[in-house]
Order: C-alpha cells, then structure tokens, then sequence
C-alpha cells in the first residue's frame, strides 16, 4: 500500500499558488540563532512533511507561522496572498492556521463534545453554554473525520489514538486550511498510525494543506508530497517525497552517513543468563518461554498491546505471573518487587522515559544514582564525593554531554537522558538488562549512539532484551528477534537468515 | 577553587536568597528604627520563642517534601504533651521525679509516631491525598484530647519542668538547643540519608522513584513517623514552656509552618527544600514579631505582618526568576 498512496497524495497536491509562503526568516534568541533566513512554502491540499533532528528548528518555524514568534526585521510572509511581516495568533486562527502540539492541549475531565466545540458555543451573548449545539458541532467534525465517538463521555475514557482524533475534529471546527501536526503518531501503534494516515489523507483531498512533523520516516515518506528538511535552524533543502529513501533523509537531517548492518551473531555457545518457561499471566502475556544467554541481544517486537511491556514488568518483579517459571543463571526466582529483581541482576529501561524513567526535575547526578545508592555510602551515610566520581565515570562511559551534574536532567536532550538512564541501570551492575521502546523520542542522529552502546554491552557479556515495535531497531541490532502478539511469542526470527521486509509483513499484518 | 566555589554554593543552596534577604532586611530595618532591637533582650526572646514554631516547622518539612503535607501536626503535639503530663500526674504530680518525666517523655514520643505511622500506612497503601488523611487525623486528635481532657487545663508539674522550658546552659536557652540538635538531625536526614534523598526523590516523583527500585511506601511511613515524633518533641517543649497542657494549644501554628517552609524555599509540590534556609525563615518571621513589639505595634499586628512578608517574598521571587530567565537568554 506504500506506493500506491504515495502515488495519490502526490496527485492531491496540486502545483498552483503557494497557500503560504516565508522567505527570510530569522529567529534569535539572545545569541542563539534558532532560525537562519529560512524560506518554507506549502500549496493548497499538500501534505508537506517538516524533518530535522530535535533542536533543528521545526517548532520554532511552526511558532513562527501562528504568531506565538516574531521574526527578525526583513521577514516576509504571504498568506492567501496578503503579505505579512509577522503573524499573530488570533489573525492565524481567524485565517484558518490550526496547529495540534504534541502533547495535545486537550482537557481530560472534560467530555469529547466540550473539547472538541467549547471554542465555538463560547462568546456571544448571553454567555450560556448551548450544550445541544456543542454536541451537533462535535457529532459533525468527528463524522467530516469519519469516526464516531461518545461526544458525552469524559476524554479521559479514550486512548490516545482517540484523543488525537478528538484533537484533530477540534481544529476542523475552526474551518481549518492549514494544519500543523506535531509529532501525531510518536504514541500510536501501527493500526491506529494507519487510520491516523488515512484521515491525513482524506483531509488533504478536501483541500485542508496538512504540515507533518514526524520522527518516523517510513510514514513521512508514506504520507507526504513535499518534504523540507532543516538542520541547525537553516534550510537543508525541498525534496519530492518520491524518489526518496529514510536513509537520505537521515543523512540530510544530520549531515552524516549512516550505515545500518544486521549485528546478530551466534550465542549458542554462551551460558543462558535468563530462562523463561510457560509465564503466563492472563490477558496480558500467556505461555512465554524464552532464553536470553551471556552476551545475547534477543529483540522482542510486536504492536503496541501485545503484551511486550507486562512481560517486561513481571520479568523485573513489578508483575506477578500467575504460573510459570523464571531462572536466572539457573536459579528459579520469585520477586515481591522491583527490589528483589535488581538485586538478582535485573535492570528495566522503562519506555516512558518523561513519567516513570527518569525524575525529570531532579539533578542528572541523583537520577544516576537512584538505583545504586549503597554504592555512594560511606559509614551509613551518603557520600557527595563518591556520588561525584561515580557519575563522572559514567558520563564519560557513555559519552553523556552534560553542563553541570546538578543540573536538572529535563534540560538534556531525549538522546541523552536516555544514556543516563542506562547508566542509572548499568551502575547496579546487572546480569539482565530489558530496554523497553530506548529510542522513543530520540533523534535519529542519537539513535545510532544508543544502539553503539547497546552493542558494546552485548559485548562486554550482558544478557539484553530489546523491545521496540519498530522492527527494523530489533532487526538490526538483536542476534534473535522473538515476534509477541496478543500476549503470546507467535514467531522466531534470526536476522541473518530472514529478511526485514518478511518480519514486517508479520508484525504489520 | 572552584569545586569550593561549588561546594559552597551547593551548601548554600538557591533557596537561601529568599530568607538570607529578608533576614538582612529585617535586621536593617529594625535595628534602624529600634536602638533596642540589636540587643541581648531581642535575641532572648527570640530564642525562647523559636523551638515552638521551628519544632512544627520541622515536622511539617518532610511531608512537604514528599509532595504531601501534616495537617496533624499541632494536635499530635498536644496529645504526646498530654500523654506526658498523664504520665507526670500519675505518679506523684508535683513531685514526680525527673526519671518519670524520661518514662512520660518517651511514651508522649511513642504516641506522636502511632500517629505517624497510622496516617503513612494510609497514604502509603491507599494513596489518598495527605491533605484528607491528615486532616482526619487531626479531628480525631483533637475530639480525643478534648474528650479526655474535657477541654480543660492540666497543669501542676514538678519545679524541673519549668527550667526545661525557661532555663538556660551556659547562657543558651534549653529549648533553643532541643531545636538547634533536632534541625541538624533533620539536615543530617535530607542530606546525607537514604531516607533523605527518598524523599526529594519521592516529591518530585513517586512512581518514577518506585520503578528505580526505592521501597516508596516504606520511606512515605517513616516519613510521617518521624513527623509525628518531632511532633510529640515539640508537645514536650510546649508542656515545659506552658507548664501545662491543653488541646488546642499552639493551633494558630499550623498555617503558619506551611508558610514558614516556602517562606525557607520549600517547593510547595515537593521534591526541593532545604532545612537551614527553612530555619533562616524561622529566625526571620521571629525577629520580625519581636521587633514590632519593640517599636510598639500590636502583637495581632505582627501575625499580619508576616502575611505580608511572606507574599512579599513570593513576588520578589518572582522577579528574580524573571531576571535570571532574561540574563540566561542574553548570555547564550
């Protein structure tokens, strides 16, 4: 189906007039160049795809366009053909520029109706809230998107899927012409992604222009007509999206080359570290065995729901099977809690890196050390020197670009917390390390880093289970790829001997 | 040099601003306007009055930190004071012996970490906010003391429990040196501790901490045992200065600690406060009252000046926050 829709939104962008158009734009903040004489184009009904590495400028511009910024003197923007030096949020909004943030900037308590029309039945007088008309305007814009929700139950009942949903009917409401997404698809699974594209696609072809920004470039390419890449805040360049491959536009988001090599390597030889037989837990994961072995990467990939995070949670005791067994060097293992699993040598990266792996507001050195504090005490008492000196060494093991480690570590890149999370794990000397989802909002660039260290790990003998629905993460860089699905294994790949595409047939399917 | 540099710094802390300021302003202002101000009397008073506050300051510290809060606290006070002076009437009133008062003291301390541990294990387990767990447990105090004290005073201590409230060692007063032990211990806890980093930890974020392997409900009980003892510390000193006990005794207190913890830099979400700038805060909010009784304002007057000192330093936070935002964009 990738062609062919590549094919169909291609055609749906149509060649005429720009809808808006920059030339000049420069955005400084203090010192900081954040956007150097950027120019951005889109056309009526195109979806236009904005790439670039965290930093690179995306949200700026995109702030830039609905007024929140105000560019450096010089700028010019037309839109609809009136020319402005600036934008600002109420004439982007009355002239139809909508933008759906990542984080969705919707009320959960609240119902699907008042979320979706509140914008709309406030004003006018009398100031009365006409709650019939709030729901035909919700029941209207969901059905223009062709889904139907309760408009009357509270938004905190849906999944995120739904939720962008309700995001997306929310700015249609406001006669949308042109439409930013950021980041729409980083918290959905592969289905949910589809009918995400599926909307996307329908939009464009009633003459909405969609902006796209995506980490995942397999949709990018999917989606887009257009796709402009920025890199350090300057335009990298404007490039059809047929013709292109994911790995270009890494190269042109980062200005490096990448290769990517299947890693796997045979094991077998090696004494297995965990043993897995029958767990089962019902509903969640049932009849799981499986072997990860001294030095082994086994990859476990699979839809969101699978049931791959519950595994994970009972192998680190947060989640008690109800039957089956779990060995560790040949010792069966029971654990009450998280507690009794690091201290028989098991580590988990959480996939939530924002809410449950790291404490975002806290300084990088006590994230770093959460996990191992008796190995900074000194006489019973916890000691700032060997706190220091710890960290130091694994801010320098694994590369970590820090300012000062007692900053907060919410001012690190995704990249880099993630390898102050690992090193949080790895300071508690573990036998078993289970990295759930490790590259979820990291750059591209970065990416490579973590995997580097992965693969170094693998080396220096730790056992590692890598979970990922992107297949291609598991199959590059796992020796074994283990396929879950509706909370059982349903198939075992080796990468050496099968084929990318064959595994994403499966796990797609 | 500059690990001393930062070394310092980290001691001193970014809360500190806020109370070393005001305490710098009070002195100036005070000792200006009253030549009696900066004088032994003032720093006296102060220093008999301090224990009492600070004490409840302390044990409203640490569920501040944790996220939660103590709503108990006065009336956990006022039951291990009354546990206490039930222990002293029993066995000769008057002429109790001061090994008696040892006996009453550590189980006034017992009964302020039952009451600790009850409201931790409901907030551990159940994870209900601390606002209502604690605030149940202080109507459950309070119409227990006043059940069984019938509202009444009890009063008629043996001569020794005066001087623990009013007596001095080498020139110090006693009470002053129970706080100044109890805020070292407390700066020991958060700073050097397990337990202590916990509790930043657990502020900031509690199932992020229990995914990083912490006993989070272990830590969240001793949290509000250890309240509920400094609690029953300062019911002690309470009886001592008082000579008596009854329910209700230091209620006005109670906002009060909340205030003198952001006043100290405590954030009031958990998860970052320090104890010296929170004794500073208390220091200040002390000078302030006696001052203003020097210069002959109402001493109701003094309660509504600290209402104004303390939005005062909410604002000239603000502001300072807005400043370092603008220099920081400059200078990158």
């Amino acid at each position: 189906m990738g062609l062919d829709s590549m094919h169909q939104s291609a055609s749906a962008a149509s060649t005429d007039k720009p809808l808006l158009s920059l030339r000049n734009i420069n955005m400084n903040f203090g010192g900081v160049k954040a956007l150097k004489n950027v120019s951005f184009d889109v056309r009526p009904g195109e979806v236009h795809c904005l790439a670039g590495e965290n930093g690179c400028g995306k949200s700026t511009l995109i702030k830039v366009i609905t007024g929140v910024y105000r560019p450096a003197e010089g700028a010019v923007i037309e839109y609809e053909g009136e020319t402005y030096s600036h934008m600002s949020p109420v004439t982007a909004q009355d002239r139809g520029i909508q933008v759906i943030w990542q984080d969705l900037a919707l009320f959960p308590e609240m119902t699907v109706a008042e979320n979706i029309a509140f914008h709309e039945v406030l004003g006018g007088w009398p100031r009365l809230v006409d709650y019939g008309r709030m729901r035909r305007i919700a029941v209207d814009a969901l059905a223009r998107l062709g889904v139907t929700l309760d408009v009357d139950l509270p938004l905190k009942e849906y999944a995120i899927a739904q939720r962008q949903i309700v995001a997306i009917a929310r700015a249609l409401v406001g006669e949308a012409k042109l439409v930013f997404m950021d980041e729409p698809t980083a918290s959905l699974t592969q289905s949910e992604t589809d009918h995400l594209l599926e909307i996307v696609r329908s939009l464009s072809a009633s003459g909405v222009a969609v902006v796209f920004v995506s980490h995942r470039l397999a949709e990018v390419l999917e989606i887009s007509s257009r796709i402009t890449v920025l890199r350090d805040g300057a335009l990298v360049g404007v490039y059809p999206a047929a013709g292109m491959t994911q790995s270009k536009i890494t190269e042109l988001m980062t200005g490096k080359t990448f290769d990517q090599h299947v890693r796997a390597r045979p094991r077998d030889d090696q004494p297995v570290v965990l043993d897995v037989r029958g767990l089962t837990r019902p509903g969640q994961f049932e009849d799981i065995s499986l072997t990860v072995r001294r030095g082994e990467t086994v990859g476990i990939t699979g839809l969101l729901g699978a049931g791959r995070t519950e595994l994970a949670l009972a192998l680190f005791g947060m989640l008690k099977p109800v039957s089956g067994t779990i060995s560790i060097d040949g010792r069966e293992v029971r654990f009450g809690s998280n507690r009794e699993a690091i201290a028989a040598g098991v580590a988990y990266l959480s996939e939530d890196r924002l809410s449950l792996g790291l404490i975002q507001p806290q300084p990088i050195a006590d994230n770093l050390v959460i996990a191992s504090l008796r190995k900074i005490l000194s006489g019973g008492l916890l000691s700032e020197d060997r706190k220091r000196s710890l960290v130091s060494r694994w801010i320098a093991d694994l590369g970590v670009k820090i300012g000062h480690q007692a900053d907060a570590i919410s001012t690190l890149s995704g990249g880099n917390q993630q390898r102050v999370a690992i090193a949080k794990w790895l300071a508690t000397d573990p036998k078993l390390l289970i990295l759930d989802s490790p590259t979820v909002g990291v750059d591209v660039g970065a990416r490579a880093g973590i995997f580097d260290i992965v693969a170094k790990l693998a080396e220096s003998g730790l056992a590692i289970i890598l979970i990922s629905d992107e297949v291609p993460e598991v199959y590059f860089n796992a020796d074994r790829v283990l396929h879950m699905a509706q909370g059982r294994i349903v198939g075992t790949y080796d990468p050496r001997q099968s084929r990318l595409e064959e595994i994403e047939a499966a796990v797609y399917a | 040099m500059t690990i001393i540099f930062e070394r310092i710094k980290t001691a001193i802390g970014p809360e500190m601003a806020g109370p070393g300021l005001a305490f710098v302003a009070v002195v100036l202002v005070f000792g200006i306007a009253s030549p009696q101000f900066l004088s032994a009397a003032t720093f006296g008073s102060v220093a008999f009055q301090l224990p009492e506050l600070g004490l409840l300051t302390l044990a409203m510290l640490l569920p501040i930190l944790t996220g939660g809060l103590n709503l108990a606290i006065t009336f956990t006070a006022n039951l291990a004071g009354l546990t206490l002076a039930w222990v002293l009437k029993a066995n000769g009133g008057a002429d109790a012996g001061f090994d008696i008062f040892l006996v009453g003291s550590l189980l006034a301390v017992m009964v302020g970490a039952a009451s600790g541990i009850v409201m931790g294990l409901v907030i551990a387990f159940t994870r209900a906010h601390p606002i209502l767990v604690s605030l149940s447990m202080m109507i459950f105090l309070r119409g227990l003391g006043e059940f069984l004290t019938r509202g009444g005073d009890i009063s008629g201590f043996p001569a020794f429990v005066g001087v623990i409230g009013h007596g001095s060692v080498a020139g110090i007063p006693v009470p002053l040196i129970v706080f100044v032990v109890c805020v070292l211990a407390w700066h020991l806890l958060l700073g050097r501790t397990k337990l202590g980093f916990n509790t930043y930890m657990i502020g900031s974020n509690l199932d992020a901490t229990r995914y990083s392997g912490i006993n989070t409900r272990k830590a969240i009980v001793l949290v509000y045992t250890l309240s509920g003892i400094m609690c029953a510390i300062a019911g002690i000193i309470m009886l001592a200065r008082f000579n008596s006990v009854r329910i209700g005794h230091g209620e006005s207190y109670l906002l009060i600690t909340v205030l003198a913890c952001f006043l100290g830099g405590v954030n009031p979400f958990g998860g970052f406060g320090r104890v010296i700038p929170v004794f500073v805060a208390l220091v200040v909010l002390q000078l302030l009252s006696s001052g203003l009784n020097l210069v002959g304002a109402n001493q109701h007057l003094a309660t509504a000046v600290w209402g104004i000192l303390l939005v005062g330093v909410m604002i000239l936070r603000w502001v300072v926050s807005r400043i370092k935002i603008s220099i920081v964009r400059r200078g990158s």
